[in-house]
C-alpha cells in the first residue's frame, strides 16, 4: 500500500489512437476529390450506420435503455427535412434542424415511455415508432403511404450534391461521436453507470436519475434524427414503412451486439461489419436479415461482450479513454465490479 | 458411517475465499451448532451443503454418496433441507401454499407441521408478505420440514427475532430433534447455541478453529476461538 | 356498420387480443422476460396450421391438435436452449435474444411463404352470425374466440392457483433460488411456462388466421397489440388482460368507425394515454401475480 499510484484517463495507446483518428477524419474529408459519387454515397451510408450504432450503444450499453423503437427518431429526422425544405429552407441546414427537432420530440416522448421499464420500455418505444409511422402514413401532405422525394437539393449539381451530403455526414458523425465521448466521460457518464448498476441506490445518493436518462435519450434522438435526415438527403426519397421500419433496430442491435455493447469502440467495429455484409448481400433482403438475427442471438448468448469486448477482456486494450486507469499498482483497468449475489441464489463460481 | 461428511471444502464467494479446507462429520440424529463472527463463512458453508453454492474444491458426502455437484433441487429429494438466512418465503403465496410447495412424503404432513408450530394455524391462509418476523421464521422452518429432511440446515435461527419469538422457535426445534432429524444450525446467540446443541463448531475466516461438546469447553476457549484471539501475531490477510 | 355493432365487434376482438396476451403475460409473470418474438411465434403457428391442414386435408381445428403439442415443444426448447442462457446474462440478454428470434422467424416465413396473404378456413363459422336486428349482428367466430379466451384465461388462473405445478410456478416466479432449495427444478418450471405460453400463442394464431387474412410480416403487430392489452389492463393480472384486450379492441373498432385509417392508431393512442395517466393500468398486480 505504497504511494505513487496515479489515476489517469489517457493512456499512451489511447492518445495515439486519438491522434490517428483525427488524421483519419481529415483524410476522409478529401475523399470526394479523389473518388466518384458512387464511393461517397456508400461511405455516407457507412457513416449513418456508425452514428446509429453509437447512439444505440449509448442508450443501451451506457444507459441500460434498450429501445426497439429508435426508428421513430430516424423517421422524424427524415420527414422533418421534407417539411423544412417544403418551407424553403436549404437542404443541409434542414438536416441540422431536423436532428435537433428529433431531440425536441424526445422530451415529451420520454415523459411517457420512462414510465416503463426494461422490456416494456423496449416495446413502448416500438409503439411510439408505430404511432409516428401511422401518423405520417395518414398524412397526404407528407406523401401518405407512398412517401415523398426531396427536390430541394436539385439546386446543386449531382456531383456537388453528393460531395456536400458526404461532408455533412462526415461532420455529423465526427461531432456526434465526440459529443458522445465528452458526455460519457463527464459526470453524466458516471451518473449513468451508477444508475445502471443500481438505480435506487443512485437515487438515494442524489444522482438525478430522470434527468440523466432524459439527456441521454435526447442525445440519442438527435443522433438518430441526424441519421434519418442524412439518409433522406443521401437517397432523396423515403417511404414511411422504410424509414420507420423496425429493421433499423435490427441493424443497430446487430452492430452493437457484435461490436461490443458498452464499449466505445465496439459499435464502430460492428458498423463496419454490417456495412461489409450489406455490400455483399444487398439482394436477398430476407435471408440476410435472418442471418443478422441469428448472429444477434448467438452473440447475446455466447459472446455477450461482443468482438471488441472480448478483445478488451483478453488484452486489456482500451483505445478510447472513457474509463480510468490505475498507474503504479498492477496495470489493471478500473471497472467491472463483481456482481453481488445474495445467498442462497444459484451460483456457479 | 456418518450421515454427512465434508472433506477439505473450499468455497469462493465472488473473489473472496469464504470457506477454506473445512472438514467435519455429522452423525444421524446429532445436533451441531455453527458459530462465528460475521463473514466467517458459516452461511456459505451451509449453502454449499444445500447445493445453492458450488464449491471450488473438496467433497460433500451424504450417506457416503458424493453430492458435491448435485443441483440443489435434487438434494431436497435425498433429504437435505435448508432454511436460508432471511427466511426467503414466497411472498405471494399463502403460508399453507409455502408449506405445500415443499411437501414430500413422510412423517411431516401439513397437519403435523402446523401442530408443531402453533403460531401458524391461525395464519395459514394469509399471504407470506403479511407475517411478522417470528411467524416468518416458523413458516420457513416448517416449510423445510415439509420436505421430510434427514438433515435440516438452519442459517441464522434467531436473527432479527424478538426474544419471545426465539423461545417459540427453539421449542419447535426441540420437537424436530426429538423426532430424530439431524440438525446443523448457525446461531449468532452463543448462549442459545451452546444450550441447544450437543456439539459446537466455531469458524473464523473460513476455517474451523474449534470443535467439541459445549459442556466440555470453557467459555473462554470459545470466545477466544470466536474472535481469533488465541493466535499470536496479526491475522494473515 | 353501426356504433353498437362496432362496440360489440371490439369486445369480441378483445377476446382475441387477450388470447395473444396471456402467453406474453405468463412469460413475463414467471420469468420476467418480455418475449419480443411472441407475435412471430404465434404467426408461425398460423402458418404451421395452414401447412398441416393443406397437406393432410384437415380443417384448421383438426390441424391444431397436431400443431399445439409442437408449439408447446418449441416453447419448451426455446426456454431450455436460448432463454435459460439469456437469463444468466442479465436483463438485456433475453430481450435482445428474443428480438433476434423475432427477426429470424419473421424473415424465414417471408422467405418460405413470400409476402402473399393467406387465410385459414373456418368453414361455415367464418361468416355465420346471429342477426339481432337489421343493424346489429354478432359474428359467431368472434363469440367462439371470446369464449375460448375466457376458458383459457380461467383455466390458466385455476392452474396457477390450485395445482401443485401452478404453485411451483408461482413460487419460482417469486424466488427461483429458494424454489430450488425446496426441491423445485426451476429450469423445468420455466420451460413448462414457456411451453404453455407458446402453445397459447399458436392457438391465438389459429383464430387470427381464421378471422382475417395474414402474411408473414404481421407478427410484430400482434406482439404490440398483446403488449398494449397487458399494459392497459394492468401488469400482473390475467383477468386484467382480458379487460385490457376488450378496451383495446373497442378503441380500434370505434376508431375505425370514425375513419378506417385510424383504427390501429386509436389503439396506440389509447395505450399512450393509459401510460400517461395511469401507469399502473386498470388493475394493478395484487394477488395472483400473473
Amino acid at each position: 500500500m505504497s504511494g505513487g499510484v496515479r489515476v489517469v484517463r489517457w493512456t499512451r495507446l489511447s492518445a495515439a489512437f486519438a491522434v490517428g483518428t483525427g488524421g483519419l477524419l481529415i483524410a476522409l474529408a478529401f475523399v470526394p476529390y479523389a473518388f466518384g459519387p458512387g464511393t461517397t454515397e456508400k461511405l455516407t451510408e457507412l457513416f449513418v450506420l456508425i452514428i446509429l450504432a453509437a447512439m444505440w450503444n449509448a442508450l443501451a450499453g451506457y444507459g441500460g435503455l434498450v429501445s426497439v423503437g429508435q426508428q421513430a427518431f430516424i423517421g422524424i429526422g427524415a420527414y422533418a427535412v421534407i417539411v423544412l425544405t417544403d418551407h424553403g429552407l436549404n437542404g443541409y441546414l434542414a438536416v441540422a434542424l431536423a436532428a435537433l427537432f428529433a431531440g425536441l420530440v424526445s422530451l415529451p416522448t420520454s415523459l411517457l415511455v420512462f414510465r416503463l421499464r426494461g422490456g416494456q420500455f423496449a416495446i413502448g418505444m416500438w409503439v411510439v415508432a408505430e404511432v409516428f409511422r401511422l401518423l405520417v402514413t395518414n398524412d397526404s401532405g407528407l406523401g401518405g403511404g407512398t412517401g415523398r422525394s426531396l427536390s430541394a437539393l436539385n439546386v446543386y449539381a449531382p456531383a456537388d450534391r453528393q460531395a456536400y451530403t458526404y461532408w455533412v455526414a462526415l461532420a455529423a458523425m465526427a461531432l456526434l461521436i465526440i459529443a458522445g465521448f465528452v458526455l460519457l466521460r463527464s459526470r453524466l457518464g458516471a451518473s449513468l453507470q451508477a444508475i445502471r448498476d443500481d438505480e435506487r441506490a443512485a437515487q438515494s445518493l442524489g444522482v438525478p436519475v430522470m434527468r440523466a436518462k432524459r439527456i441521454l435519450f435526447a442525445f440519442a434522438a438527435v443522433g438518430c434524427g441526424a441519421a434519418g435526415a442524412i439518409t433522406m438527403v443521401n437517397t432523396l426519397s423515403v417511404t414511411p414503412d422504410s424509414i420507420f421500419g423496425v429493421q433499423w433496430t435490427a441493424y443497430m442491435i446487430f452492430m452493437v451486439l457484435l461490436g461490443g455493447l458498452g464499449t466505445f469502440e465496439g459499435p464502430v467495429l460492428g458498423a463496419l461489419v454490417l456495412f461489409g455484409i450489406q455490400q455483399e448481400f444487398s439482394d436477398s433482403a430476407s435471408w440476410y436479415l435472418v442471418g443478422l438475427g441469428a448472429v444477434a442471438i448467438a452473440v447475446t448468448l455466447v459472446l455477450p461482450r461482443g468482438l471488441w469486448g472480448a478483445l478488451v477482456d483478453r488484452f486489456g486494450i482500451r483505445l478510447v479513454p472513457v474509463g480510468y486507469t490505475l498507474r503504479g499498482l498492477l496495470a489493471h483497468t478500473a471497472g467491472q465490479p463483481e456482481p453481488e449475489r445474495p445467498v442462497p441464489h444459484m451460483t456457479t463460481t | 458411517m456418518s450421515l454427512l461428511e465434508v472433506s477439505d471444502l473450499d468455497v469462493r464467494h465472488g473473489l473472496l475465499q469464504a470457506v477454506r479446507g473445512v472438514s467435519f462429520e455429522l452423525d444421524e440424529g446429532e445436533t451441531l451448532a455453527l458459530v462465528g463472527a460475521n463473514g466467517a463463512g458459516k452461511s456459505t458453508l451451509l449453502s454449499a451443503i444445500a447445493g445453492a453454492h458450488r464449491p471450488n474444491g473438496g467433497t460433500i458426502r451424504l450417506d457416503g454418496r458424493p453430492i458435491t455437484n448435485l443441483p440443489a433441487h435434487r438434494r431436497v429429494g435425498i433429504g437435505i433441507a435448508l432454511v436460508p438466512e432471511g427466511r426467503r418465503l414466497f411472498q405471494s403465496l399463502t403460508v399453507e401454499e409455502n408449506l405445500l410447495v415443499a411437501g414430500r412424503p413422510g412423517y411431516w404432513t401439513l397437519e403435523r407441521v402446523l401442530e408443531a408450530f402453533p403460531l401458524l394455524p391461525p395464519r395459514r391462509g394469509h399471504r407470506a408478505a403479511t407475517l411478522s418476523g417470528g411467524e416468518r421464521q416458523a413458516t420457513a422452518i416448517a416449510r423445510a420440514l415439509m420436505s421430510n429432511p434427514r438433515l435440516l440446515l438452519l442459517d441464522e435461527v434467531s436473527l432479527g427475532l424478538a426474544p419471545a419469538a426465539i423461545e417459540d422457535v427453539y421449542r419447535s426445534l426441540a420437537r424436530v430433534t426429538d423426532a430424530g432429524t439431524t440438525v446443523l444450525l448457525v446461531e449468532q446467540d452463543l448462549t442459545r447455541a451452546l444450550g441447544f446443541a450437543r456439539r459446537v463448531m466455531c469458524m473464523l475466516e473460513g476455517r474451523i478453529v474449534l470443535e467439541g461438546d459445549p459442556a466440555a469447553l470453557a467459555r473462554e476457549q470459545i470466545t477466544e476461538a470466536y474472535f481469533g484471539l488465541a493466535r499470536t501475531g496479526a491475522p494473515s490477510r | 356498420m353501426t356504433w353498437v355493432n362496432a362496440v360489440i365487434e371490439g369486445i369480441l376482438l378483445g377476446g382475441l387480443y387477450a388470447l395473444f396476451a396471456c402467453g406474453l403475460s405468463l412469460m413475463f409473470g414467471v420469468m420476467r422476460i418480455i418475449n419480443l418474438a411472441h407475435g412471430d411465434l404465434a404467426l408461425l403457428g398460423t402458418f404451421m396450421i395452414m401447412v398441416v391442414s393443406q397437406h393432410l386435408g384437415l380443417s384448421p381445428f383438426a390441424a391444431l391438435v397436431i400443431v399445439l403439442p409442437g408449439a408447446a415443444a418449441v416453447g419448451y426448447a426455446l426456454q431450455m436452449g436460448i432463454l435459460q442462457r439469456g437469463m444468466r446474462g442479465g436483463e438485456l440478454a433475453p430481450l435482445l435474444a428474443t428480438f433476434g428470434l423475432s427477426v429470424v422467424i419473421g424473415n424465414l416465413l417471408l422467405e418460405i411463404f413470400s409476402a402473399d396473404t393467406h387465410s385459414l378456413s373456418a368453414g361455415a363459422l367464418t361468416t355465420a352470425s346471429w342477426q339481432i336486428s337489421s343493424q346489429l349482428s354478432i359474428p359467431a367466430l368472434g363469440v367462439l374466440i371470446f369464449a375460448v379466451a375466457v376458458l383459457v384465461l380461467g383455466g390458466l388462473q385455476l392452474f396457477l392457483s390450485r395445482t401443485s405445478l401452478g404453485r411451483a410456478m408461482r413460487a419460482t416466479a417469486d424466488d427461483p433460488g429458494t424454489a430450488e432449495l425446496v426441491g423445485i427444478n426451476s429450469r423445468r418450471v420455466y420451460a413448462t411456462a414457456s411451453a404453455i405460453a407458446i402453445a397459447s400463442a399458436a392457438l391465438a394464431g389459429m383464430f387470427f388466421g381464421m378471422r382475417s387474412s395474414f402474411d408473414p410480416t404481421l407478427g410484430p403487430a400482434q406482439l404490440i397489440f398483446a403488449f398494449e392489452a397487458v399494459v392497459i389492463g394492468g401488469l400482473g393480472s390475467l383477468w386484467g388482460t382480458l379487460v385490457g384486450g376488450i378496451i383495446l379492441g373497442v378503441a380500434q373498432t370505434v376508431g375505425a368507425q370514425i375513419d378506417p385509417a385510424w383504427s390501429i392508431l386509436s389503439g396506440h393512442i389509447l395505450f399512450l394515454a393509459v401510460l400517461a395517466f395511469r401507469s399502473g393500468g386498470i388493475f394493478t398486480a395484487r394477488e395472483v401475480r400473473v
